[in-house]
C-alpha cells in the first residue's frame, strides 16, 4: 500500500521526498560536486565534458545548461544542491528565489523586507487555482 | 557529573554568516537582526559552558546524496569549516570533547537511538553561524571559547525525524551527559528555522504568527508542540521550516520546568525569519559549576 503524501496539495512547493531523491540522484551529485574549486574550474572550462561524467537524464542535463531553476526542482533536484550551481554562477539563495518565483530580484527582496510572503491564500493548491480563475 | 543547564534555539541562515564575515552587521538591513544577540553574548559569557552540544543540519555540503544518516554524531577531534561553494567561512576550527562524544555515542545507541558515528567531518553554516551569533566575530587564528559536540540531523530529504522522536532523543542525550563523570557545564543548541521557504514558486513564505506560537509553546507546552505533524511545518512554516524539529531535541534535553531568559525575532535575513530563544532550567538559574 502506498504511503499517503499529505504534502502534495501545498501550492508552489516541491517536497524533496524519497521519490524525488531517487529521480534526482545524479543531478544532485553533479550539483554538489561544484562546491569544490577544482570541480568548478573543470566545469567552467568545459560544461559539456564535465556533465558527461554524470549519467543524468537528457531533460535534467538540458535544465542545467539552461539554468532553468524551477525545472531542475521538478526533475528531482533539491534547492540545497541546485544552490551549488547557483553559487558557481555567483547567484545567491535570495537571487535564486527571485528567479524561481518569477518576481525578479528587486520585487522579491522588497517583499522579504516587508515581512515576506503571507501564508494567507498560500496554504492549499485550490487557493492558487481559484486565484487563477478570477 | 556533567549537566545540561540551558538550551539555545537559534536560526542558522547562511547570509548571517556572510554578513559577519564581510563586516556588514552595522548596515541598516542587518543591524536589527544582530541587535537581538547582544544580550545573548553577555548571557553565554556569564553561563560559561565547558561544552556546547550543537544540533544542526548539513545543507548538502558534507553529506552528499550517496548516504543520508538521520542522526550523525561528530566524534572526530576537530571539524573544519567547509567550502559551500563560496570558500570556507573564515572562522576558527571547531574542537570536540572527543572523550565525551564517544561516551554519548555509546550511551545513545544502548538507549536505542541508532546514530551514525562521524570520525571525519567538516561542518557548514548550520553549525558555524549559531556559534558566530553567540560568541561574536572570531577569525581563523582564534579559538571558540568552548568545546563543541555536533549532532547532525537530516532535515533535507523528507521525512525528517518526527518531533516526537527528536524530543525523546533530547531526553536520551540528557541521560548520556549526566552519566559522564567529568564535572562539566553543558549548553545545548537546537538550530535552524524559523519559517522559510527557499524553493520553487512559493519561495519567501514567512509565518510570524506560527513562529511566535512555536516559541511560546517551548515553555508552556513542549510535549504538545513536539507532536506537530510534518505537514504543518511544510504548509505553515515553509518547506525549509521543517528544520524546527531540531529545536525539540534541545527542549527535550532540558527540565520540564524552564524559564525563558531571552527571545529575539526578526524578519528577514535573506529569505528567512530569524528566531532565537534562551531557556534555562529553573533550578539552574544563576548557578554555574
Ligand atoms: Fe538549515
Amino acid at each position: 500500500m502506498a504511503l499517503k503524501k499529505d504534502y502534495e496539495d501545498i501550492p508552489g512547493t516541491l517536497v524533496f521526498d524519497a521519490d524525488r531523491g531517487r529521480e534526482g540522484y545524479h543531478l544532485n551529485q553533479f550539483c554538489i560536486s561544484l562546491r569544490l574549486q577544482k570541480n568548478r574550474d573543470a566545469f567552467n572550462a568545459d560544461e559539456g565534458a564535465y556533465l558527461d561524467r554524470y549519467p543524468m537524464t537528457a531533460e535534467q542535463r538540458q535544465a542545467v545548461v539552461d539554468r532553468d531553476w524551477n525545472r531542475l526542482l521538478e526533475l528531482g533536484g533539491n534547492i540545497y544542491y541546485t544552490s551549488k550551481l547557483g553559487a558557481n554562477d555567483g547567484i545567491t539563495f535570495q537571487q535564486l528565489a527571485g528567479l524561481m518565483t518569477g518576481m525578479g530580484n528587486e520585487a522579491y527582496r522588497k517583499m522579504m523586507v516587508e515581512g515576506g510572503r503571507s501564508p494567507e491564500g498560500n496554504r492549499y493548491q485550490h487557493e492558487w487555482d481559484e486565484e487563477g480563475e478570477t | 557529573m556533567a549537566r545540561i543547564t540551558a538550551g539555545v534555539g537559534c536560526s542558522h541562515v547562511p547570509a548571517i554568516g556572510a554578513a559577519m564575515d564581510l563586516g556588514k552587521t552595522g548596515e541598516p538591513y542587518w543591524a536589527p537582526c544582530f541587535a537581538g544577540f547582544e544580550k545573548s553574548r553577555e548571557w553565554i559569557k556569564e553561563a560559561d559552558p565547558d561544552v556546547v552540544f550543537l544540533v544542526y543540519n548539513d545543507h548538502c555540503t558534507v553529506f552528499d546524496a550517496s548516504f543520508i544518516p538521520t542522526f550523525a554524531l561528530g566524534c572526530a577531534a576537530e571539524f573544519a569549516p567547509a567550502d559551500e561553494g563560496w570558500g570556507p567561512r573564515p572562522v576558527p576550527v571547531v574542537r570536540n570533547h572527543q572523550v565525551m562524544a564517544s561516551h554519548v555515542a555509546q550511551s545513545l545507541i544502548l538507549d536505542e537511538f541508532d546514530i551514525t558515528i562521524m570520525n571525519e567531518m567538516e561542518v557548514d553554516h548550520g553549525l558555524t553561524v549559531p556559534l558566530s551569533l553567540m560568541f561574536g566575530n572570531l577569525g581563523v587564528d582564534d579559538e571558540w571559547p568552548c568545546l563543541v559536540i555536533p549532532l547532525c540531523v537530516n532535515v533535507v530529504q523528507y521525512p525528517a525525524p518526527t518531533g516526537n522522536r527528536c524530543y525523546n532523543l533530547g531526553k536520551a542525550i540528557r541521560r548520556a551527559v549526566e552519566s559522564f563523570d567529568e564535572d562539566l557545564n553543558v549548553v545545548i543548541f537546537g538550530t535552524g528555522g524559523m519559517s522559510h521557504q527557499l524553493q520553487y514558486k512559493r519561495a519567501g513564505l514567512i509565518n510570524k504568527e506560527w513562529d511566535i506560537q512555536f516559541m511560546d509553546r517551548l515553555t508552556s507546552d513542549p510535549v504538545g508542540l513536539s507532536q506537530t505533524p510534518h505537514v504543518e511545518y511544510l504548509r505553515e512554516a515553509g518547506s525549509e521550516g521543517v528544520e524546527l524539529v531540531m529545536w525539540h531535541i534541545m527542549r527535550g534535553a532540558l527540565d520540564d520546568e524552564v524559564e525563558e531568559v531571552h527571545r529575539h525575532y526578526h524578519v528577514p535575513a535573506s529569505n528567512t525569519a530569524v528566531g532565537h530563544i534562551i531557556l534555562a532550567n529553573k533550578k539552574d538559574l544563576g548557578v554555574s559549576i
